[in-house]
């Protein structure tokens, strides 16, 4: 039995200037790259494989399976691209694990463009983090200066550059291959599958797409082991992963679990909801991921337990909420948030999310009429499964799962504004004057 | 108040403000707009930095730094724009010293991030995409920017600004607006808005060893494992 | 089974069976989906697809339900069908037999609509609209938004000739992927995003495209229009007919409409070997000059100096007198102008009523070694074995000589683009620097100055099965037609003649050329006149050489030749236009057959009106060969005047019968006569050609020596495809949207000459001088200045040069 914490990517978070190659080599740091040039790529594709480690960044895909897809026979350059985006509503893990441990990162990439014939690889980091920004700069910088990037590293006679690259603010960044077209210098509008990127990604040529944790996993999979990987977690959902708990909760933050950690459990070594109050509905992984309820407390944190309650594991950003929060302003300004966020490229994301937004704050102010939740309904069926990307699903899926949940409080938008029935102020951490509530 | 208001007449909208030409591109700035295309397999690659680093000379995408990156890329003028026009941390109008966010997606927005909005509005006097007179400060609403664990927060020249309060934020702004030394919660000594840009673009201001490595939330699952002597198994106990 | 498919006998290893609506189709692997379902006759409403575009899956508008995508495993959510990939034994049902798709196509629809003005009675796509018509046909009566609708300020000029409406827009991107996909002209692109996302142009740099306006004719909704067009009719007060482009050789179908006997707009046609789905903006937009006050409409003879109104018998009286006084001292210009059947309507006139060989279609500086090119390459040649279109695609390499596609032949330019993107097509060009249109092209560019042009060509690689393109001004340097046809044959390369105009084609079938009798027939050889003085019932041909137009003009010019009929045709048009004026001037008697005012007609004795060319049907071949039909737009009680008409009543009074006064009748009496075969057996035609070897240099050009701010150097010359010329008189948007005109040299010369970008320079010729505002061109060749042929205000005509000549550049020169 594995405990209950089991902090490996963030075991270092907290050490002296953690994010210096000095203090990462002093726990550790950059053995992995060793052991893996001393492998073949082959061999390091499985080990990865074996571990079975699954994408961090919402999908789950298994992270060794997306590298063998990588056509060996191609002549064109290979490329690795980690997705440093972070960009949906709840999900803070990946801006941390850069903060403090950006080495870690590079260290995987280093493993990762080798197990896939790379010789150059990116981080596409959004551009409203200033601070992740220079620390991956810096950390990139120094393995230059020791020799892990650059030719021949340690060597071996592989050769290695990595480029750190800023973003300028477009949540669909985050989706592949709009990112890759973001990469490229175009508008970060997704791009039509197949081709998939590992055979026609950046610049036409083989690419593979990762999420941070899931990069920054690999070195210690190559240190450990890959059983060592699957000793944690459960049957399908293996090895360990960082949850992120926010809202309404004594002690918000970071907890690196094995995969299969219940909310229960989480809720009580953060303390609790806050006090006086109780937990009313709470994300899995983000705003995208279909909303759940007190009666999910104890489903399993992963893949499989969360897509047998209908909703998905995500990126495991834990957004509570509590009873003082109103689910129809909640869903509102999710809504907002895919309105502004939407690429524009299709039509049902475009023009769906303009309309349900109005519709929203219809219910908001308490002026819907009779019939606007099935109205409200159905527009979600229009939109949800016919649009180009995800993005657009993941707007529907809030809505969708809020009205199965609290379909009475959405119905009470018919005559009662939402901030009478949950006057806004009190779900704030802080005092906040009524007289604020005044509406459109 | 929900704030992304309803609106359906969209006046200045499809281009940068072409009314007003000026720009400080020299040609130390045109051979580091090259400089980033030739760090890229492809130069193209490099339009986004190009145009952080247009923001950092113009204070602002100016149709003079929309021209030069056409020209060095050799792309249409009309491409650079649909790309400027498209991020949001891209200004069409010059920006503040200080360019201050606050975040107002659904968890901040409900634990406090709109009231924040509004006491910052106030206290300023300026609305969202609005800069103020003297040119201290410009305002964003902004979405979730990564932090949530640290909810309500702000960013000021996208450093963050953890767990705020009405009462930090306005003494957030006074010190600013004074020219004191503040510091972000988890990042580095606030600047300003156009030398953050020109780290974005990829001109870095050594100042990555400033802060902390973590704040208390990203250490909280850390420290109650050290607490409970909770670790990942040993390599050795698979064998 | 006897009975087998088509698409069997082509290539049955590629074919896969689908099933659509429980209907199985056998398609070509790699078929879309709504491909497929064309096919078989079933409709799936769309906006963003388009079969000449890359699949982009923005409007999701023609989602089907795919229960089983071949392997036996459905998809769980519809599809949109414009980029799904037909699989083997897939299953696609369509909004005829899915609610699923039904559903998503009406919610689709909804969402399109909610934002879309309903002002389709005072839209100019009202009537003919997409998004209408699909909304009746498989939309919901009401709309459930209650919204305002998203509204921009309208209209946005994003060029003087395309007007963009916002808020009408379905962003379907068409626009945009023309521009960037088929034209290579991305000065319009996608800009803001999420529901404000928009078609913008950057505000300085204006959607000045020569292929602007299929980007209206794509759009579907009424978002995009023309400056031309808009507001000017309603599609179903219009009347529609088929119809070939009179600008230019490439012979683009078009579909021209007119209301009230005036035609309001031009389209480009569907014709899927030519011009597939496009046209330029000189095709689509140019077509008001002599639509005005200078359209001649009654016959007018010269009396006491002046011209003035006559009756047509009285005007062929004056017309008869002065010919027969003429007696065989007469010569016939004819232009480019004319349809096939017109210019064999000259041709015969000439040989049998005026009894003379001097006829030239060459209204444009003509080379030495042209006619006897003309005589081996093309002219008897048809559709059968020639370059096409399509064959251009797929040639591998394709060399371009002495022609400028963008310019010069605009729909060769939009083929060849394409099979650069999509085939693997490698362009290389023999040109004096690196034009835009090279660039779209990825063209290798042999930088190489005028005259210069033969070495460059014998210094290329070419396969067999490769294509030679040389264009019309590749006469004007000796030895280069002739070395081009001996590439050709030596490699195996294949070789097409690109003219400019759309009746030279023609012309040369119908032997508007001193040495060509119609069907390729040497006028010089006997058996050939024999066999077309039998055909046309006389007793034989004239045998004694003629004169070719500069010939013509020389000797009206000296008093030498009595008498000229001119067809259409324009001074500055010649290498010099002051010796054209001269000829005309001193010609004894000139007959022009015109429809407007012109510099001819103010020369002439008696005109002629003729008909316009959406009066009269015809034919125009185009450069490939091809015969396009020219069909009456414009239907009128009588028969219009044609050219035709004209010429045999003069016949006719002159007592010697054309036989023919129709086009139909014209047509068929060429098609009878047939196309010569030399009796021979070798049919060796070409003449031995001074193959100059001599000229074959090795050696970069140097930079010309200056001396006191002048320079002698070499004329690079075209015709922009926007210009001066009067075919496009009347239409100001279009003329609003040409490429400035400048003078091109290398930054070596303009570094010599001391002038910096945008400073004037004097180009001076044989008979005059402009000045122009220079280009400093990188990797132009040295020694050579390029400036355009015939852009506004400084027609080459005029200064009495042509390609390949040296003229003097000087600094300054601003008048």
């Amino acid at each position: 039995m594995t405990d209950t914490l089991t902090p490996v990517l963030s075991a270092n978070w907290g050490t002296e200037k953690s994010w210096t190659l000095e203090a990462y080599a002093a726990t550790g740091g950059y053995q992995a790259v060793g052991t893996a040039l001393k492998m073949t790529p082959a061999e390091v594709t499985d080990l990865v494989k074996e571990s079975g480690l699954r994408g961090r960044g919402g999908a789950g895909f298994p992270t060794g399976m997306k590298w063998s897809f990588v056509p060996k026979d191609n002549p064109n350059p290979k490329y690795l691209v980690v997705n440093a985006d972070e960009s949906e509503p709840g999900t803070c893990k990946d801006m941390p694990l850069l903060l403090a441990s950006p080495h870690t990162l590079v260290e995987g990439m280093i493993i990762a463009s080798y197990a896939i014939d790379c010789h150059t690889a990116f981080v596409y980091i959004r551009g409203e983090v200033l601070h992740v920004i220079r620390r991956m700069q810096q950390a990139v910088q120094e393995a230059y200066d020791a020799g892990y990037l650059g030719t021949n590293i340690l060597g071996s006679g592989y050769d290695l550059d990595i480029v750190v690259h800023a973003g300028a603010g477009a949540y669909i960044c985050g989706e592949e291959t709009a990112l890759l077209d973001s990469l490229e210098g175009r508008r970060g509008q997704p791009r039509l599958r197949p081709p998939f990127p590992a055979v026609a990604g950046l610049y036409a040529s083989p690419t593979v797409i990762n999420n941070v944790e899931s990069i920054s996993s690999v070195p210690a999979i190559v240190k450990n082991g890959s059983a060592w990987f699957g000793s944690m977690g459960s049957e399908k959902s293996k090895g360990m992963t960082i949850y992120s708990l926010s809202g309404h909760v004594n002690r918000p933050g970071q907890f690196e679990a094995p995969l299969g950690i219940t909310l229960r459990q989480l809720l009580q070594l953060s303390g609790g909801v806050r006090a006086g109050h109780e937990l009313k509905f709470w994300t899995p992984g983000g705003s995208s991921t279909p909303i759940l309820t007190a009666e999910h407390l104890d489903v399993p944190l992963d893949y499989e337990g969360m897509g047998g309650v209908g909703s998905m594991l995500g990126t495991k950003a834990l957004q509570v909420f509590d009873e003082t929060t109103s689910v129809v302003r909640t869903t509102l300004r999710w809504v907002e948030f895919y309105k502004h966020e939407s690429c524009g490229k299709c039509t049902p994301c475009r023009e769906g999310n303009w309309w349900l937004v109005q519709l929203l704050k219809k219910f908001e102010a308490g002026q819907a009429v009779e019939g606007d939740v099935d109205k409200l309904l159905d527009i979600c069926d229009d939109i949800g499964g016919k649009s180009f990307c995800a993005l657009a699903d993941g707007a529907v899926a809030c809505v969708t799962s809020a009205v199965r949940h609290f379909r009475s409080e959405f119905e009470a938008g018919y005559s009662t504004p939402a901030w009478e029935l949950f006057p806004y102020g009190r779900s704030a951490l802080f005092e906040v004057p009524e007289k604020t509530e005044v509406h459109a | 108040m929900s704030g992304h208001e309803f609106q359906s007449f969209f006046g200045e909208s499809g281009e940068v403000d072409m009314s007003d030409t000026t720009t400080s591109i020299d040609e130390a700035t045109m051979s580091e707009l090259r400089e980033l295309a030739g760090r890229y397999p492809q130069p193209r690659s490099a339009l986004l930095p190009m145009l952080h680093l247009v923001q950092s000379v113009d204070g602002r995408i100016s149709p003079a730094g929309i021209e030069a990156c056409a020209e060095v890329l050799g792309i249409t003028t009309a491409q650079v724009s649909g790309v400027a026009t498209f991020y949001t941390m891209y200004r069409r109008r010059p920006g503040g010293k200080h360019h201050v966010g606050v975040c107002t997606t659904a968890l901040c927005a409900v634990m406090g991030g709109d009231a924040l909005l509004e006491r910052v509005s106030e206290k300023l006097g300026i609305g969202p995409d609005e800069t103020t007179p003297d040119g201290t400060f410009s305002l964003e609403r902004i979405e979730c920017n990564a932090a949530c664990d640290f909810a309500p927060v702000m960013m000021v020249n996208w450093e963050f600004m953890d767990n705020m309060t009405p009462q930090k934020a306005e003494q957030l702004l006074d010190d600013l607006a004074a020219g004191r030394e503040v510091h972000s919660t988890r990042g580095a000594t606030i600047t300003s808005w156009r030398e953050a840009e020109r780290v974005l673009a990829g001109f870095p201001d050594g100042r990555a060893d400033e802060g902390p490595s973590a704040g208390r939330a990203s250490l909280l699952g850390k420290s109650i494992a050290d607490a409970n002597g909770w670790t990942a198994p040993k390599p050795e106990e698979q064998k | 089974m006897s009975v087998q498919t088509k698409a069997d006998q082509v290539a049955p290893v590629d074919l896969i069976t689908v099933t659509i609506d429980g209907v199985e189709v056998q398609v070509p692997k790699g078929t879309l989906a709504i491909r497929a379902a064309e096919m078989i006759g079933i409709a799936i409403p769309r906006f963003c697809d388009h079969p000449l575009l890359d699949p982009v899956g923005a409007c999701r508008q023609c989602m089907v339900e795919v229960p089983d995508a071949g392997n036996g495993r459905g998809f769980p959510k519809p599809q949109a069908s414009c980029t799904l990939e037909c699989a083997p034994g897939m299953q696609i049902k369509t909004q005829h037999t899915s609610d699923v798709a039904r559903k998503a196509q009406k919610g689709m629809l909804e969402f399109l609509l909610i934002n879309h003005p309903l002002d389709c009675p005072i839209c100019d796509k009202g009537g003919e609209c997409p998004l209408q018509n699909q909304a009746m046909a498989n939309g919901q009566g009401e709309s459930r938004y209650e919204g305002v609708k998203r509204t921009f300020p309208k209209p946005v000029a994003i060029s003087a000739q395309i007007l963009l409406d916002r808020e009408r827009c379905v962003l379907c991107a068409r626009c945009t992927r023309f521009s960037e996909q088929i034209s290579g002209d991305p000065f319009i692109a996608l800009v803001e995003r999420g529901a404000l996302q928009q078609v913008g142009r950057y505000a300085d740099d204006p959607y000045n495209s020569y292929f602007s306006g299929n980007v209206v004719q794509i759009c579907p909704v009424g978002a995009l229009t023309s400056a031309a067009y808009r507001f000017q009719s309603r599609p179903f007060d219009l009347v529609s007919t088929t119809t070939t482009c009179e600008h230019c050789a490439g012979g683009c179908q078009l579909r021209t409409d007119q209301r009230h006997f005036q035609v309001k707009r031009r389209l480009a046609g569907e014709a899927p070997e030519v011009n597939e789905e496009w046209n330029c903006d000189k095709g689509r937009f140019a077509f008001v000059s002599a639509r005005g006050e200078d359209r001649i409409t009654r016959p007018l003879i010269r009396e006491d100096g002046a011209l003035r109104v006559a009756s047509w018998p009285e005007a062929v009286d004056a017309a008869v007198a002065g010919l027969a006084a003429a007696g065989g001292s007469a010569g016939v210009l004819t232009g480019g102008r004319l349809t096939l059947e017109d210019a064999y309507g000259y041709s015969k006139f000439a040989r049998v009523v005026l009894g003379t060989n001097s006829i030239d279609f060459r209204s444009r500086p003509a080379g030495a070694d042209e006619e006897a090119f003309l005589a081996a390459n093309v002219a008897g040649k048809s559709l059968a074995g020639a370059v096409t279109y399509t064959d251009l695609e797929t040639a591998g390499h394709v060399v371009l000589v002495g022609f400028e596609p963008e310019d010069e032949s605009p729909l060769i330019f939009l083929r060849l683009r394409k099979g650069v993107r999509k085939k693997g097509l490698k362009v290389t060009t023999i040109a004096p620097f690196a034009s835009d249109g090279s660039a779209k092209l990825n063209a290798t560019v042999v930088a190489t100055v005028p005259g210069a042009e033969v070495a460059a060509l014998r210094g290329l690689g070419l396969a067999a099965g490769n294509v030679l393109l040389v264009g019309e001004r590749a006469a004007l340097v000796p030895g280069l037609l002739a070395a081009a046809a001996e590439v050709a044959e030596t490699t195996g390369a294949r070789l097409a003649w690109v003219p400019r105009r759309a009746g030279d084609r023609g012309a040369v079938e119908a032997g508007c050329l001193p040495g060509l009798l119609p069907g390729g027939r040497p006028a010089t050889d006997t058996a050939a006149r024999v066999d077309v003085a039998a055909a046309w019932e006389v007793d034989s041909l004239p045998a004694e050489d003629g004169m070719d137009a500069t010939g013509m003009l020389a000797a009206a010019a000296a008093g030498e030749l009595k008498a000229l009929v001119v067809a259409g045709l324009e001074p500055v048009d010649f290498a010099d236009a002051a010796a054209v004026r001269a000829g005309l001037e001193n010609a004894g008697f000139v007959v022009a057959l015109e429809s407007r005012l012109s510099e001819v007609t103010e020369r002439a004795d008696v005109v002629f009106p003729v008909a316009l060319i959406e009066e009269h049907p015809g034919t125009f071949l185009n450069w490939e060969h091809r015969p396009g039909r020219v069909n009456t737009v414009i239907p009128q009680s009588a028969a219009p005047m044609t050219d035709l008409r004209v010429l045999a009543a003069l016949a006719d009074a002159l007592g010697r019968p054309l036989g023919v006064r129709t086009p139909k009748q014209a047509l068929a009496e060429l098609t009878e006569l047939g196309t010569w075969t030399d009796p021979a057996g070798v049919a060796d035609a070409r003449p031995a050609e001074p193959v100059r070897k001599s000229r074959t240099r090795t050696v970069a050009p140097k930079v010309p020596k200056v001396t006191d701010g002048e320079a002698i150097v070499k004329l690079a010359t075209w015709r922009q495809l926007i210009d001066g010329g009067r075919g496009q008189d009347g239409e100001g948007a279009l003329a609003d949207t040409a490429r400035p005109s400048l003078a091109r040299v290398s930054p070596a010369l303009a570094q010599a000459l001391g002038v910096a970008e945008g400073d004037a320079v004097a180009v001076s010729g044989g008979s005059g001088w402009y000045s122009l505002p220079v280009a400093i061109t990188p990797g132009m060749v040295e020694g050579a200045v390029w400036v355009p042929t015939n852009s506004p205000g400084t027609p080459l005509g005029e200064l009495g040069v042509v390609f390949g000549d040296e003229v003097t550049l000087s600094v300054g020169g601003e008048e």
